[in-house]
């Protein structure tokens, strides 16, 4: 990893740990809060898998959301603040390349949505045990549903010019396509027409991943979602790396 | 290879936006260790022609070398060799003054730069600010910062893009000190400035654009020298009236007085001696030769 590279990931994760309380805490906050309600209203009424409890089935669903927003939110809201305010300038005139300007911003993103995810992890633990069954399938959903979400950001942060854009792109784009994800639910308990539309949803397949790290049960395999979710990031990555080699609204 | 090459090598840039040709086949060279102006009225391209140096612009057509090294198939080494300061007063509100500076060493690959770091900063008076917030700077000390961060690298070449624009008389005289020193230690130096005085004390040459083409390039004596035109300020004595035969080559100048342009030295005499036959009552006099500004007027007007 050369030393630009290093440092522009370096002043990504510094710039959203200098106002940690909102970009780590506030979203910690949110989601125990969803936790606390859903489960307690949910608890006893929703069937989920065979033997997992309401709330321990949402948990991974909320620390999996938590972690796509965040990653989401950090590559983009980073790109168009420095560029409404101009000093993505500062790293445009140097040296370094468009893959390294992708790799810093997607790395710097999966970081904050790992310590996003990690923080909501965290404080459930005093509400729910989890089992762990393949941790190591937890680890591959999370950093890959990171780094799709931190391209996205990418995109979305170079795409638009104004914060209302962004917002939108958050708003219709980011929203619907988690909550339509199963977090809340598992998708055997939609109207056959929903659960066929859910397939075609890949954040599906990155929470019913990550669900299966936890549980060791999931609506799907997890080859099948890892093939998704690492299909769906290099179709992303390349997609954001067209963009920036092509210099699209960075460099006119 | 960039020992020798100029310090900027500029052929035949073109840019357009939409209807708009910003940069018409502009070339030029500049050369290593030169201080260079690059002047022109707003909107004449400078700034698009530093963002084509930079890359952060893209020419349709024609080629800009660095050092030698080409702005795009061979950025990275052209980057190297340049410092820009840009126009806008740009910043990263995230950070303190040092960590700025920091991290723009590091995006040229720079380790510890420490040192290097507290000189720019000791000799740009922001010692006693390296560890101030730079939303908490004043405009000038932002200014000063930019143009900190646009050296952090050693850059050979530094473009300096109206980097006295809004700033006031001390900085100014501080920043041309220092902008002076790397110049005589070797440091090639272009200028985009709206006070010519500034350009006419600093410059040993000069470009001047317009409407996206270079106008003139000499050095800033010969342009001075091109016209050689003096210009009579005259201050008339209470409300008398200026003779008919002298409305075609006086002007009122902004403080009231009248300004006549005389072609020699020995018009001065001719003309003083016509008012006087007039009555014309005098209670000033001065004659000024020509400046920079009087050139740039002339030349805009004629290409217009
Ligand atoms: N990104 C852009 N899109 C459209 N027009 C632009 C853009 N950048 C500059 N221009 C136009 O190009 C012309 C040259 O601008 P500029 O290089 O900023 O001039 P200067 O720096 O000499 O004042 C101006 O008419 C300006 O409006
Ligand atoms: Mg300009």
């Amino acid at each position: 990893m050369s030393k630009a590279l290093r440092t522009l990931m370096y002043k990504e994760l510094l710039r959203f740990w200098k106002v940690g309380f909102q970009t780590v805490g506030a979203p910690v906050l949110t989601a125990l809060l969803y936790l606390l309600v859903f489960s307690h209203v949910l608890d006893r009424q929703v069937e989920v898998y065979g033997g997992v409890g309401y709330t321990a089935f949402l948990v991974p669903g909320l620390i999996m959301m938590s972690l796509l927003q965040n990653a989401f939110s950090n590559s983009s809201s980073s790109l168009i603040q420095s560029k409404v305010t101009g000093n993505l300038v500062f790293v445009l005139l140097t040296p370094i390349s468009y893959r390294e300007f992708f790799a810093a911003y997607v790395l710097a993103a999966v970081i904050r949505g790992l310590l996003v995810g990690a923080g909501v992890w965290a404080v459930t633990l005093w509400f729910v045990d989890l089992p762990y069954a393949h941790p190591l399938w937890i680890l591959v959903f999370a950093s890959l549903g990171g780094a799709i979400m931190a391209s996205l950001g990418v995109i979305a942060g170079i795409w638009a010019d104004k914060f209302d854009q962004l917002a939108a792109f958050q708003n219709f784009v980011v929203m619907p396509l988690t909550f339509l994800s199963g977090v809340f639910y598992s998708i055997h308990s939609l109207p056959e027409f929903w659960q066929r539309v859910s397939h075609v949803n890949p954040f599906f397949y990155m929470i019913d991943g990550f669900r299966y790290g936890f549980f060791g049960q999931s609506d799907v395999s997890p080859w099948i979602s890892a093939l998704v979710a690492g299909g769906s990031f290099v179709a992303l990555a390349l997609v954001t790396l067209n963009m920036l080699a092509r210099g699209y609204k960075l460099r006119s | 290879m960039s020992d020798s090459s100029p310090a900027l090598l500029i052929e035949g840039v073109c840019k357009r936006y939409a209807s708009l040709q910003a940069l018409d086949h502009v070339s030029f060279e500049v050369r290593q260790g030169e201080f260079f102006g690059l002047l022109g009225p707003n909107g004449a391209g400078k700034t698009t022609l530093i963002s084509t140096m930079a890359g952060l612009t893209r020419p349709d057509d024609g080629r800009i070398r660095v050092m030698g090294h080409d702005v795009v198939s061979d950025y990275r080494a052209a980057r190297r060799n340049l410092g820009v300061v840009p126009q806008e007063l740009v910043f990263d509100p995230f950070f303190t003054v040092r960590e700025t500076l920091r991290i723009q060493s590091g995006y040229f690959g720079m380790g510890r730069n420490d040192a290097w770091i507290d000189e720019i900063l000791h000799h740009l008076d922001l010692g006693a600010k390296a560890d101030v917030n730079m939303r908490a700077l004043s405009g000038g000390m932002k200014r000063r910062v930019l143009v900190a961060q646009a050296l952090v690298h050693r850059p050979p070449v530094i473009v300096l893009d109206e980097p006295t624009a809004g700033v006031d008389v001390e900085l100014r005289q501080n920043l041309w000190a220092f902008v002076r020193r790397l110049n005589e230690q070797g440091h090639t130096i272009v200028l985009t400035t709206h006070y010519l005085e500034e350009a006419e004390s600093l410059c040993g040459r000069i470009a001047m654009l317009k409407q996206g083409r270079v106008l003139a390039l000499e050095t800033t004596s010969d342009l001075l020298s091109r016209r050689f035109q003096l210009t009579l300020l005259l201050r008339l004595r209470g409300g008398v009236a200026l003779p008919q035969a002298f409305h075609a080559v006086a002007k009122a100048s902004a403080d009231g007085r009248v300004a006549i342009a005389l072609d020699g030295a020995d018009d001065v005499a001719a003309c003083l001696a016509q008012l006087h036959a007039a009555g014309v009552g005098l209670d000033d006099v001065e004659l000024r030769r020509p400046d920079l500004e009087d050139v740039f007027i002339a030349m805009m007007q004629e290409a217009a």
